[in-house]
């Protein structure tokens, strides 16, 4: 799944490999909203790269305090630096999100399967984002734009609650300033100086350029979201096959070992987080599962 | 039979100290504070000598046999998977040096394990953990390397429990393979020995380092009529044709609702079940801030903390746990490892403090089916008759 | 300059029309354009057109005396405005304020709906894609409700 690594990488070999936290050091931290803050981690010990593939995840520890999943945000074309998007929810996330320059991380991965960017090829792209769940999609479209000739239309659907709730605003209005792609973003509610869209996702999904029959769409956002950006799409005509979500669930191993994540018969963590719909179709809607 | 010996009782205690020359921790049944775990034996006399366990949904008793048999227990609220997947287990210790971290990980100290007593079902347990920690995408190196050098003594039942379910699921009494030496424990007109199959070549090793002889056919004869009665005496049995299916289409099924009326999700069942799995990963830290450490520890579905992610719990109802523990047991597992996650035991329901039965909530589950579907037919049926008039 | 009843068969809430019903609709048409921050339809005035929207972008607002006006929703080229023009009194419940150049067919809602009563026919067809409509924003303002970011 990850690509084949050019360099040595930083990784020890499975077993060790997976349980022991590597040691990265933050290069620096950006403020992306009021509780969600951006890290770029070099690797402090051995090696210099941390190979992964678009939509896998890290475990991240903060030492003492407690290790959580979170999805790799930055470029899989530049290796050598790990960038992790991080909201301030409990006691790891909120001192991953203090920490400065020069402070160590522990990291364990990457895991997890992958968004099909080789098998979209040939294909319409609609990158569909909501609130947070941008995060696990950048290193998708970091990844389609650099080889944009592959993909037919390259659509990048966000939602967001406000203006101030959304992530990567610079580089949002940068993918919208490109002639080869196209970028609606939407916010719930607005102060009058927002110049964008008001509304939901759901309704931008109608007016998104695209061929149904010849599209892949790759989603991460809350469950209510997705639940009705994909009925969106089916009723557009997507396959089930062609959309792929992100789940999240309770993730402590990353191994597919200590159950918590399980949704029926998948594990998030092994045989996610990526999805295609059609997969998990059955349990995506069912509650309490 | 030209494979089974013949050990006389009192070779028992050589089998023991032959595994414990060869290195092993001898570990099998024993009477700790009059209840039955599984501990260090050191020696025959360690052994609930002379007890048998009488067992019921929500209630277990040891009591006086007649025969001074070595094996009369059957199951205890143990399991052997506290060895191979230790509750509580230090996964590495950072020691703080300047401005880092230096990661030590967990090496493992435990002699290799000799289990002795192991039965039929509980060999499937391993087989079922075998699936999950060992032959997996990313197997455990700790599960691995104990259970790579585990020495499995299984001994045959040749009685049952009253929750004894083995039989329906084909997992049991008897052991037919995963063991290096398979005893069965007949003691009748006088006589005491054990019929001896070794099912490995450390196991016959093993077996040629004891007093031993070739069985007669009447001994084996013996032996296997004992295990065949065992069988014949259960009483609970689990129907598994089209249940995973059936599960499937039963999340709203009105049983689960009268279930949680007695559920307490206190989780024995899970804890007691020899293959739930499940576990929580917990970081600490000294005092002083400089020794950080990670543990694994034993958790159940049944804690709302289980499914929690930021927001709130994905299974906030008691009805969802004992659902999700039930249809993991008996259906997903199947999806996940390819086969059950339950192997006929009994230990849930004898567990269970208000007695919830496994197998009788399966029915229950059914017979709610059968009913909705009839309340259906006669609507459908009295709205037609409706229609005629 | 194109006729209203070639632009509006190239909008999407009349997608598939007759080309009669077209005609019949275009007859209570008329191009209006509207620049920025100019008001479509201010709340509890009368509500005198139905706008079919070209180009350009519309916010939907509430105005709060404290936080001055609210945005709940925009609506851009390809969509519609005006909800309440066949329900008495036809008064405008919120304010919609171009955001920038938006060119509409404002239809006459009067002259609209005499046509629909005479032509019972062309009153289905308008009444369907209306209803559809009604029913996509009633989904899309639930979903606003619920605050699906909030976790």
């Amino acid at each position: 799944m990850a690509p084949e690594p050019e360099k040595p990488t930083s990784r020890l070999p499975e077993p060790d490999g997976l349980l022991l936290p590597h040691l990265f050091r933050v290069e620096s931290r950006h403020r992306e909203t009021a509780d969600t803050f951006t890290l770029t981690m070099t690797p402090s010990g051995s090696g210099s790269e941390w190979p992964f593939a678009p939509g896998q995840f890290n475990m991240l520890t903060a030492f003492g305090i407690g290790e959580v999943p979170i999805s790799i945000s930055g470029d899989p074309a530049e290796p050598q630096r790990l960038i992790h998007t991080i909201r301030a929810v409990g006691a790891a996330t909120r001192h991953l999100c203090k920490l400065g320059r020069g402070d160590l991380v522990g990291v364990r991965g990457p895991f997890g399967t992958a968004w099909p960017v080789k098998e979209a090829e040939g294909r319409d792209l609609v990158f569909v984002a909501g609130g947070l769940g941008l995060a696990p999609l950048r290193p998708a479209i970091y990844h389609a734009l650099a080889n944009r000739p592959a993909y037919g239309n390259i659509e990048i659907i966000y939602g967001a609650r406000s203006p101030q709730d959304m992530l990567y605003f610079r580089e949002l209005k940068g993918w919208r300033g490109r002639f080869d792609a196209r970028v609606h973003v939407t916010v719930d509610a607005a102060p009058p100086e927002w110049r964008g869209r008001v509304g939901v996702v759901t309704k931008v999904i109608d007016l998104a350029r695209f061929d149904p029959p010849h599209t892949v769409a790759l989603m991460c956002g809350p469950g209510v979201m997705m639940r009705f950006t994909v009925q969106g799409l089916m009723a557009r005509g997507v396959e089930p096959d062609n959309i792929y979500v992100s789940m999240e669930r309770n993730m402590q191993c990353g191994l597919g070992l200590c159950g918590h994540c399980q949704l029926g018969p998948v594990f998030i963590c092994k045989d996610g987080p990526v999805f295609p719909f059609s997969r998990i179709k059955d349990w995506f809607a069912k509650r309490e599962v | 039979m030209d494979n089974s010996f013949i050990i006389e009782a009192p070779q028992l205690q050589q089998l023991i100290e032959v595994l414990q020359s060869q290195g092993y921790g001898v570990l099998g049944p024993t009477l700790r504070q009059d209840d039955l775990v599984y501990d260090e034996v050191r020696a025959t006399a360690d052994l609930p000598v002379g007890w048998l366990d009488e067992h019921e949904a929500g209630s277990f008793r040891l009591i006086r046999g007649e025969a001074q048999t070595f094996f009369g227990c059957l199951v205890g609220q143990h399991s052997w998977k506290q060895f191979l997947f230790p509750s509580n287990l230090r996964l590495w210790q950072a020691q703080q040096q300047e401005n880092s971290w230096q990661v030590n990980a967990f090496t493992d100290e435990e002699p290799p394990y000799a289990f002795l007593g192991v039965r039929a079902c509980d060999l499937a347990a391993l087989e079922v953990h075998d699936r999950t920690f060992a032959r997996g995408r990313h197997p455990d190196p700790v599960y691995q390397g104990r259970r790579g050098k585990a020495f499995i003594v299984a001994v045959n039942c040749t009685r049952s429990a009253a929750t004894c379910f083995c039989a329906s699921l084909g997992t049991g009494p008897k052991a037919t393979s995963g063991f290096d030496l398979a005893l069965t424990e007949v003691m009748e007109k006088g006589n005491h020995y054990f019929l001896v199959k070794a099912g490995t070549k450390r196991g016959t090793a093993v077996l040629n380092s004891l007093t031993h002889r070739p069985a007669t056919k009447a001994e084996v004869a013996a032996a296997e009529g004992l295990v065949a009665g065992a069988a014949r005496s259960q009483s609970r049995s689990l129907e598994i044709e089209g249940l995973q299916e059936f599960l499937y289409n039963n999340f709203e099924n009105p049983h689960w609702d009268r279930v949680v009326e007695r559920c307490l999700t206190c989780g024995n069942c899970a804890i007691t079940c020899p293959t739930c799995f499940c576990h929580d990963i917990q970081d600490r830290i000294d005092v002083t801030g400089e020794v950080a450490e990670r543990w694994r520890h034993w958790e159940v579905c049944f804690s709302v903390d289980h499914s929690y992610i930021h927001g709130g719990a994905i299974r906030p109802s008691p009805r969802s746990r004992y659902r999700q523990w039930l249809t993991h047991k008996l259906a997903t597992w199947v999806d996940q490892f390819g086969c059950l996650g339950c192997i006929g035991c009994g230990r849930c329901i004898t567990w269970c403090p208000v007695g919830i039965d496994l197998i009788q909530e399966v029915r229950g589950l059914k017979a709610a089916a059968v009913e909705a579907a009839a309340g259906e037919t006669q609507k459908s049926t009295g709205e037609k008759t409706h229609g005629n008039h | 300059m194109e006729t209203i009843e070639a632009t509006l068969a190239a909008h999407p809430f009349f997608q598939g029309m007759t080309p009669q019903h077209l005609a019949e609709i275009a007859a209570c048409g008329r191009r209006v354009q509207f620049n920025a921050d100019d008001f479509l339809c201010r709340e509890d005035e009368e509500a005198l057109d139905f706008y079919v929207i070209i180009s350009g972008s519309v916010s939907v607002e509430i105005f709060s005396a404290r936080r001055g006006p609210l945005t709940t929703t925009t609506v851009e080229e390809g969509e519609v405005l005006g909800w309440l023009w066949f329900e008495k009194p036809y008064h405008w419940h919120l304010d919609a304020r171009a955001r920038q150049v938006t060119r509409v067919v404002a239809l006459g809602v009067e002259a609209l709906k005499a046509k629909c009563e005479a032509d019972r026919d062309l009153g289905y067809d308008l009444m369907k894609r209306y209803a559809h409509y009604l029913a996509v924003q009633f989904r899309v303002s639930k979903l606003q409700l619920v605050d699906m970011y909030g976790t």
